[in-house]
């Protein structure tokens, strides 16, 4: 390659000479279009993060109802823009691993059930107030009230005791906890100044950009905060949300260049899109999973033969293909995968084996009777077609399923976690603890199915308060073990997050934790 | 008093009658909706506490009857209350959204109503022939096609193969009248091919009706040529039907393109509606409800008062 190229390169990837130009020089020295792209690429990323610019980014997942209050956020617009505005505690690395935001350092005493955290000191508001350990107590404190309706309630419930220390803030459990800290970093608990009480709307938090406009449903514009304490993050001059809802009119606008970045790329157009040249689609493993699931405790399901002989029926390579077109991986009927930290990768995969769930249903005695099965289009995208396959694959070993077609209206107070056996989805959760709490303890709310196992709840707890991380490590793998081979859950397939970027930023991280980065693509992302 | 007066004076009397009717419908329907309002709100995991405590603050504590008047008093005043699921104020939420689909219900008109009449008389000149059966074909065809696939294919062409206009027609207030137009072309662009057809249709209809008459036999034998014959003579004689179905599509552009906000990304007041109820915000269920009938009630007065007073018969009688 000769000087010339290199020195057009080196400026391009500055900034000093715009990509048009760049792509036009380089075809003129000879260089493919192609070949200058992707060495364009790796010299920005070489560059390194560049300040300015304006990022648009379009969003499924706003709505006209919401509000800045963090407590009350669901959707993915309001999660996005929380992550932008506002700081929490701790946020989780891609590796797993924590990083102190608001919390510079933290311990927990012997027992896992007594947690300090150090507050970081110089950090401000928006409106240039400091950050004190006391609004943050008052922060998780107003999340812990029920009358909050916070999203975070449930994480909060184990916290008995908050309160402030010096520049720490203490807080107790009432089981030993020891991923506490993991829970910290959900994003409906981040900073506001006496924690919201005052005003839980307000637009003042602490974050890397701060409010300039708040169209709730239509858009959002945020400019970088110049008081922030962390100068390696937040390289945009200001940030724009827009709410794209539908699937097309989010892709055509990637396309036609109006943003730079979307979310929730549709499986079955991810490979079209990502054939234009200047846009990547981005294919992260996540935790969500879509499963289906049996209750333990209600017939023909109490019989663990018969929950066997569906496990092994149902052919999760071509599931896979068929419903996500490859954008995911199998699951192993339990809800964790390599995205959790202290997973164990020695468990074996189950195999889709038409003799063995031949051998377990007659083993189970089933007087043949057709097993109802109910889905809906809103249980995950593709239910419907998924539970014909897995009706397909069960009959070629000979049992009969009944797939009963439910109202998208009402499903999740009807039919999930009432009738026996039906197709849901799970988003998953921050850590393994968490996500066996939610839903595998027998005592939870959301135990979907109807798994109760004493030794699997001594496990649990036990886990909780040991800090050693090897025996941990070695619990969790028991208790999956226990959850594939004894539980209720059928869980084919693990979806990937499909976010979509053109080539005017850079920056981009995989992050198993939450799509866009974790939400953090605003943030860590920068101009190219 | 002149007889015409008497009866606009009555129309529009009658016309505010009726937006009172339609105000205590919305107010029973949102009422008798099944279930507790406030616990609907608040969801499963509410406690007891929490549900008394909205229902105070929503007043369904005290008797229906003092809370329609209530709620009509402050409504004609233009204050709606708060919206139930983010405390904003709705009647600006409301006057933003309401004027966003304003400004693309009128650039759409603006094309749509001119071009659809033009066309009409295009195609009653040429009845028959070539002109009109393109004309007929091409606005049928776009008729035809649901709005959602039309918005898609013209976002295709010329938004992500062209590049001549944007796909999100996203409009806020910092934009220039300029900015705004250029933002909403494909938008307008699809309503008018939506809308076109009806019209178009009627006028054509409306005309061809007229042209049997005998005073146009009269007028083509005087040797008028064609065009202005059906401009001056027979025009004027088919205005009522046609400015019928012109408001009807205004109503339509106004109330009824939540789909095309949808695809397009437009902040109206459709995609406004679905959202809260899909909440369950019955007071901006409400008052969107009340701005929908008063557009509707409002152009059909609108409709009404045009054909008297374009009809001698009507404006002079016995």
């Amino acid at each position: 390659m000769n000087d010339q190229f290199r020195y057009l390169l080196t400026r391009a990837a500055r900034g000093s000479l715009d990509r048009r130009a760049f792509m036009g020089r380089a075809a003129a020295l000879g260089v493919s279009g192609a070949m200058a792209n992707t060495m364009l690429a790796t010299a920005v990323r070489a560059e390194g993060p560049r300040r300015g610019g304006h990022l648009t980014v379009g969003l499924q997942g706003g709505e006209s109802t919401n509000s800045l209050d963090p407590a009350l956020a669901a959707s993915q617009v309001p999660y996005m823009y929380l992550r932008a505005c506002g700081d929490t505690m701790v946020n989780v690395n891609p590796d797993g691993t924590l990083d102190g935001r608001i919390a510079e350092e933290w311990s927990a005493s012997p027992d896992a059930r007594t947690w300090t955290f150090r507050i970081r000191s110089g950090v401000e508001f928006h409106n240039g107030e400091p950050v004190t350990p006391e609004d943050v107590a008052q922060t998780l404190r107003r999340h812990s009230d029920e009358e909050s309706q916070s999203g975070a309630l449930g994480i909060m419930r184990g916290i008995t005791g908050i309160s402030v220390q010096g520049d720490s803030v203490v807080l107790e459990t009432d089981t030993p906890n020891a991923d506490l800290p993991y829970l910290l970093a959900d994003y409906h608990l981040v900073i506001q100044p006496n924690g919201g009480i005052d005003d839980p709307a307000g637009t003042v938090f602490s974050g890397a950009y701060r409010w300039v406009e708040d169209q709730p449903g239509v858009r959002h514009v945020l400019e970088r905060f110049d008081g922030y304490w962390d100068d390696s993050v937040g390289h945009f001059n200001s940030v724009e949300i827009l709410v794209i809802n539908d699937g097309t009119a989010r892709t055509s606008a990637l396309q036609s260049g109006q943003v730079q970045l979307i979310n929730r790329v549709e499986p079955r157009t991810a490979g079209l899109v990502s054939r234009a040249p200047n846009i990547t689609v981005h294919s992260t493993a996540g935790k969500g999973h879509y499963v289906f699931i049996m209750h333990c405790n209600t017939a023909p399901f109490d019989n663990n033969e018969l929950r066997l002989a569906l496990k092994y029926a149902i052919d999760r390579e071509d599931m896979l293909d068929r419903i996500l077109r490859g954008f995911g991986s199998i699951g192993n009927d339990t809800p964790i995968n390599e995205a959790y930290p202290l997973f164990d990768a020695s468990i074996p995969q189950r195999e889709f084996d038409l003799d063995r769930a031949r051998h377990h249903y007659e083993r189970s005695g089933h007087d043949g009777s057709p097993i109802v099965l109910r889905t809906s289009d809103v249980a995950f995208p593709g239910a419907v077609d998924a539970a014909q396959l897995f009706q397909e694959t069960a009959a070629q070993a000979g049992i009969p399923i009944e797939i009963r077609r439910e109202p998208g209206d009402g499903y999740w107070s009807e039919v999930w976690n009432v009738q026996p056996f039906s197709a849901s989805y799970w988003g998953g959760r921050a850590v393994q603890d968490q996500m066996y709490s939610t839903a595998y303890y027998s005592g939870a709310d959301w135990n979907d199915t109807r798994f109760f196992n004493e030794d699997f709840d001594r496990l649990l707890i036990q886990a909780r308060g040991e800090l050693d991380v090897a025996l941990r490590t070695e619990m969790y793998s028991e208790m999956g073990m226990m959850v594939r081979d004894e539980g209720g859950l059928i869980a084919p397939m693990f979806n990937d997050f499909l976010d979509a970027q053109n080539d005017q930023i850079a920056g981009w991280v995989e992050n198993p934790n939450g799509e866009m980065m974790n939400g953090f693509a605003p943030v860590l992302m920068w101009q190219a | 008093m002149h007889p015409i007066a008497v009866l606009l004076v009555q129309r529009i009397a009658l016309s505010l009658l009726l937006l009172l009717a339609v105000s205590v419908l919305i107010f029973v329907g949102t009422e008798i909706l099944p279930g507790d309002v406030a616990r609907v709100i608040l969801g499963q995991g509410a406690t007891e506490q929490a549900v008394e405590n909205l229902r105070r603050e929503m007043g369904l504590d005290r008797p229906a009857i003092t809370r329609y008047f209530e709620w009509l008093f402050n409504a004609l005043q233009g204050d709606f209350g708060v919206a139930l699921s983010n405390r904003r104020d709705i009647a600006t939420a409301i006057g933003q959204r309401l004027g966003n689909t304003m400004f693309l219900a009128s650039v759409a008109a603006a094309f749509a109503v001119p071009l659809a009449i033009f066309l009409g008389l295009l195609a009653v000149r040429y009845q028959n022939r070539w002109p009109d059966r393109l004309i007929s074909g091409i606005t049928l065809t776009a008729i035809s096609l649901p709005e959602f696939l039309l918005g898609y294919i013209i976002m295709f062409v010329f938004a992500v193969q062209l590049g001549w206009f944007p796909s999100v027609s996203s409009i806020h207030g910092g934009m220039s009248f300029g900015q705004k137009l250029y933002a909403v072309a494909l938008p307008a662009m699809v309503l008018t091919l939506v809308v076109l057809a009806h019209m178009m249709r009627m006028t054509r209809a409306a005309i061809l009706n007229v042209m049997q008459s005998a005073y146009i036999e009269t007028a083509e034998l005087k040797g008028l040529r064609k065009l202005t014959l059906i401009f001056r003579h027979a025009m004027p004689n088919s205005i009522a039907p046609i400015i019928n179905v012109v408001m009807l599509n205004l109503a339509y552009l106004v109330v009824g393109v939540v789909v095309i906000e949808v695809v397009f990304v437009y902040p109206g007041m459709g995609q406004y509606l679905v959202d809260h109820v899909a909440r369950r915000d019955v007071a901006v269920v409400q008052a969107c409800g009340l701005i929908f009938a008063a557009v509707y009630i409002g152009l059909n007065l609108v409709a009404d008062l045009v054909s008297i007073l374009t009809n001698p018969r009507l404006r002079h009688p016995k």
